[in-house]
Parts: structure tokens; C-alpha cells; sequence
């Protein structure tokens, strides 16, 4: 197992992948984790563009303040997205993509060294009626996919992270898309 | 020790914001501009909620957000604004004002990008072109710091009677959350004593303050001879002078009640032995650190010196830093124009008169949200190393890291 991650979250403005990279930073950091950090793709967000995000983890401080160039995790709240090069743009070799689709890891035939995990998000978010303004609201779910390929983190400190990031109300339903979405996530791993 | 303090992640802005709440400051007023918006909504939440006992003042422009914290601060409160970019440069006239009147007032500047063209992202720009008002001036390298600094901003301003500038990066810290030790009201408490003003306005015992100053002394109504507008010059410029030794005791007493120390006016990293130095201020001393450990794999003595206190410029602590140095590579985020970067210069100038014989290399970096990455600075350390070689001190003009 590796310690030191560099993930970055693309999604289209709306779905959370910001509140997503904060929760599993502050997840990261309750695993015990000395470093994290978590920050928005700089600039102006629109609800609907894609936007992007980054979460560091490492063992220390982390004292790299310049954006993310070879994650190895990229975590896409939207399929849709991975039509754009960008996405896996310098994703490393061995890492992982995690794709919010029904589609088996094979089926996404991307080409690149690297794992594909899938967990069909927005599903499990659905049924759950975990929906604002008419959007499933796949940030928390993903998160258990992240898990289940990475296990850089434990599902309790996803737990404690959720709890102490959402109120009472929120953290129920979060908590049971994450475990639902951790349960259905597909891997595909690179020999 | 610190007593229930503790570590959450925030960012810069949350961190600001805490920081300001925990100095328990009495007015707030500010306006809202990118990346330092999140310092104002969370500071009116804070008041809203009754979790902050202070006046916030919605106003209609950054220059009248200065207007009432010198205002307030004059009246006897403990004043806190926030501002970036435009409404720094739009507050100009009031940061003049604030520091001639000796008021302790404190800003955090978000640092950023000025206009024309259009741009929100992250530079130094703003706060490096307020340097002349008579502010001190504290960067931030990380969330923790700008926390910190805050806290530390107060005690400073409130003994030496000189507004403090707390600025930190936009969106390179302001966006980014980080782990950051969140101290007890209780221990601010004991390390910040409230405010005992020097200016008090009372309407049982009416005074005027900053009148009309004539070129000399001049005798008033009550036949005390008063200094003229000189002489009070002479004094805010003797103040900052001094202001460096509050700014380490205050430092110094941080770390006896908190735990982590700031009696410096300048972070070190790795001097001991290095004879490339680099220089930078703000976030970008933490890349630094990242350039300088790819250096010294590759065999170069290299070390970091960031600069933390920049008003009052700290000209003996950095003659000292740089005396083993032979090599001095200056990043500025910063430019004045027809010149170089502002950190350069002033370096050069407080070498004048030292025996050291360094070169010195500048490079202008990160403008406009441009990320600066530590491959970036090892190639620009790399090239001035090579450029020495051939035996040039200095360059006319600085180097740029960008396209052209």
C-alpha cells in the first residue's frame, strides 16, 4: 500500500466534487494522515461546466502549494466527462480511475496503465432519494468506490468525516450511499 | 501548554475569520471581492449567530470599510477588515490615513491579481504595491500562519500603534483546506488583553484628532508647542524602525502560550551550510522547500529563506541569512514595473554596505494565478547556477517563468 495520494476530482459544478475532495481530506487526516489538503480548480465555477478539484494526502505536511500533474487517483463524478483528454491527463501509471457509470470497467475501453473502478453512484443515489434541486447528489456515494479501490482511508474514518462535515439529518443518507456505492464498486485492475 | 485547542481542517479565509473572531474584535467592516468573500460571510455568521460580540458595518465600498475601522478604531474598538486586489487599491487613501494616525487596525489581504486585463487569481501584486503607506507588513505560508498572525497582529499593532497587514496567497491558501491547530478562546485571552486605546473619543470631553498640520512646530490654543506634519512623519517612520523587536517578543510569547514560535522576521530553511540560497515570500516558500530538497539530491547546497515580515524590511536578519551565500535566486509574485521584483530590490538594498559578493538572480513568477511549481524553481535555480559560471554578479533586468 502506497501513502502518499494525489487525487483530482472532475464533475460538472453542482455535484459536489469540491465538498467531496474536503470530506475525504478530513477523512484522510482522522486516518492519521499528518498531511492533507484540499482544494477547487482556481477560478470561476459555473453550475452545469465541469470543474475539477485536488486532495493531497501524505504521511507529513505537505508543503506542494502548485496544482496536481500526475495524480494517481482520478475520481469522475460524470461519464459524460471522459471525453475530454484532460480527465486522465497524467493520471500515473498503476493508479486509478473511478467512474461514477453502470458500465463494467472494461466496458469504458480507456486506454492507459492504469485500474478502472466503476459503481453505478447515481443509482444508488437515486433510490435513495439523495437528489437536490433535481440533481442525484453523487459526491458522498463516490467516496465508497474511492475507498473500496484505493483503501488509502477506512470506512470508519469516512464515517467519522461525514458526521463531522454534515449535520444529523445529512449524514444518514450520505452514510448509507457510501456503503451501498462501496458494495456494487466494480475492479478493474491493470496486471 | 495550549489548553483545548485543536486541529481542524480549514481554509485560509475560515482560518482568517477564526482568527479575527478569537482576537474578539468589536467592528467589523468589509466588502466583499474574490477569493476574500468567505472571510466576510463567515465573520457575519459569526456576529449573526451571537457566537461574536461585535458590530459587523455593511458598506457600500472598501474605501469607506477603511473609513469606519479608522473611525472605529479611533472611538476606542478593535477594528478588523478584509479585502483583495481592487479593494486594497481602492482603500489606498484610508491605509494612508490609518497608518499616519497611528491607528492599530488590521487588514488580511488576499492576495491577488490586479486589473486591466480582468483577473482573480492569486498574485502579490496588491499588497507589494502598498508597501509606502506605513503599514507593517506579515505573509502567510499556510493556513496555520495566517491563523496565527492574526492573533499576533493585534498585540503588535496595539503596542506600537501601527496598523498590521496580515496578507496570505488567494486561492492557494484562501481555497485550500488544510490541518490547522485552532487554539481555546481561553489561551487568546491570555496572550491578547483587550484593547486599552491611546485615541478616545468622548463627548463629555471633546477632542480633535489629525487636524489641519503645518511644515513646522507650532504652538496651540494651549500654548503647548505641537510637531508638524514632519515630525509626526519622522515618528510613524521611527515606529515601524522599532516595530522589529515587538514583532519577535510578540512572536516569542505566542510560542510560550501556543506552542509554536514565531520569534523570527524570516523563515530559514537549511542555511547552515548553503551557498545557493533561494528567496520568496508568501505560499511560495513552501515550494521552495520542495525545489531545494530535488537540489540538494542532485548535489547543490541549497537553502530556502522566506521572507515573513516585509514591512519593516528586516535588512540586518536577511544581511545575516545570506552572509554564506554566493548565489541569491529571488522569486518575486510581484513587479515594479521598469525595475525588477520588489523582494529583489529590496534585498540588494540592504546588502549594500555588507562584504558579501553574492550574484543575484530574479525571476519574476506565479503573475495572475500562473502556478509555480517546484520544477520550475530548480530550472531557474539550475540556469543561475550555470550563468554564474560565467561570472556575471547581477542581470539588468529580471527573468520571467512564463511563455514569452
Amino acid at each position: 500500500m502506497q501513502d502518499y495520494y494525489e487525487v483530482r476530482w472532475h464533475g460538472r459544478g453542482g455535484q459536489g466534487a469540491i465538498t467531496a475532495a474536503k470530506i475525504l481530506a478530513q477523512a484522510a487526516y482522522l486516518e492519521g494522515y499528518q498531511g492533507v489538503t484540499a482544494a477547487p480548480s482556481f477560478g470561476a465555477e459555473r453550475r452545469g461546466a465541469p470543474i475539477s478539484a485536488s486532495t493531497r494526502i501524505a504521511p507529513q505536511t505537505i508543503m506542494v502549494v502548485s496544482q496536481i500533474e500526475t495524480p494517481n487517483v482520478v475520481v469522475v463524478l460524470d461519464h459524460t466527462l471522459l471525453k475530454y483528454d484532460e480527465v486522465t491527463s497524467g493520471l500515473v501509471k498503476g493508479g486509478w480511475l473511478i467512474v461514477n457509470s453502470w458500465r463494467r470497467p472494461e466496458e469504458l475501453a480507456l486506454p492507459g496503465d492504469f485500474s478502472i473502478a466503476t459503481a453505478d453512484a447515481s443509482r444508488v443515489c437515486s433510490n435513495l432519494g439523495l437528489i437536490i434541486a433535481g440533481v442525484t447528489v453523487v459526491n458522498t456515494a463516490i467516496l465508497g468506490a474511492f475507498v473500496r479501490a484505493t483503501e488509502a482511508v477506512s470506512m470508519a474514518s469516512m464515517e467519522k468525516a461525514i458526521r463531522e462535515r454534515l449535520s444529523h439529518s445529512q449524514a444518514g443518507i450520505n452514510l448509507a450511499a457510501i456503503a451501498q456505492t462501496y458494495e456494487i464498486t466494480r475492479l478493474g485492475r491493470i496486471r | 501548554m495550549a489548553k483545548r485547542g485543536g486541529i481542524r481542517i480549514l481554509d485560509g479565509n475560515h482560518a482568517a475569520a477564526q482568527g479575527a473572531k478569537l482576537s474578539r474584535v468589536q467592528v467589523i467592516a468589509a466588502y466583499p471581492i474574490t477569493p476574500q468573500s468567505p472571510v466576510t460571510e463567515r465573520l457575519s455568521e459569526f456576529v449573526e449567530k451571537g457566537e461574536l460580540d461585535a458590530q459587523y458595518v455593511a458598506v457600500e465600498s472598501e474605501h469607506s470599510a477603511l473609513a469606519v475601522c479608522t473611525s472605529a478604531s479611533t472611538v476606542g474598538a478593535r477594528t478588523f477588515t478584509a479585502t483583495s486586489s481592487h479593494g486594497l487599491a481602492y482603500m489606498h487613501e484610508m491605509l494612508h490615513w490609518a497608518a499616519g494616525a497611528r491607528l492599530p487596525v488590521v487588514l488580511a489581504c488576499v492576495n491577488r491579481a490586479i486589473g486591466a486585463p480582468w483577473n482573480v487569481l492569486n498574485d502579490q501584486q496588491d499588497s507589494v504595491s502598498q508597501r509606502d503607506t506605513g503599514w507593517i507588513q506579515i505573509y502567510a505560508r499556510n493556513n496555520q500562519e495566517i491563523l496565527d498572525s492574526i492573533i499576533q497582529a493585534y498585540k503588535i499593532a496595539e503596542s506600537v500603534y501601527v496598523p498590521v497587514m496580515v496578507c496570505y496567497d488567494g486561492f492557494v491558501l484562501s481555497h485550500t483546506e488544510m490541518p490547522v491547530n485552532v487554539p481555546s478562546q481561553e489561551d487568546v485571552d491570555r496572550f491578547l488583553p483587550p484593547y486599552t486605546p491611546h485615541t478616545i473619543l468622548d463627548p463629555a470631553n471633546p477632542r480633535n484628532y489629525n487636524l489641519v498640520t503645518f511644515a513646522n512646530p507650532r504652538v496651540n490654543a494651549e500654548g503647548v508647542l505641537c510637531h508638524g506634519y514632519m515630525e509626526l512623519r519622522y515618528l510613524l517612520q521611527e515606529a515601524l524602525q522599532n516595530s522589529r523587536e515587538t514583532i519577535i517578543k510578540v512572536g516569542q510569547e505566542f510560542g510560550e502560550v501556543f506552542g509554536r514560535s514565531y520569534s523570527n522576521t524570516l523563515w530559514t530553511d537549511r542555511l547552515d551550510d548553503a551557498d545557493t540560497i533561494i528567496v520568496a515570500m508568501g505560499s511560495l516558500v513552501m515550494e521552495a522547500t520542495v525545489a531545494a530538497d530535488t537540489l540538494r539530491e542532485a548535489g547543490h547546497k541549497v537553502g530556502v529563506l522566506g521572507l515573513r515580515v516585509f514591512r519593516p524590511f528586516p535588512k540586518a536578519d536577511v544581511v545575516k541569512a545570506l552572509e554564506k551565500s554566493r548565489l541569491i535566486v529571488v522569486f518575486d509574485k510581484n513587479i515594479s514595473y521598469g525595475l525588477e521584483g520588489a523582494t529583489c530590490s529590496e534585498i540588494k538594498s540592504a546588502l549594500y554596505g555588507s562584504s558579501l559578493r553574492a550574484a543575484i538572480r530574479n525571476f519574476i513568477v506565479g503573475l495572475g494565478g500562473r502556478d509555480v511549481k517546484a520544477r520550475e524553481l530548480v530550472d531557474a535555480v539550475n540556469r543561475s547556477l550555470a550563468s554564474v559560471k560565467e561570472g556575471d554578479l547581477t542581470r539588468e533586468y529580471p527573468e520571467w517563468i512564463c511563455a514569452i
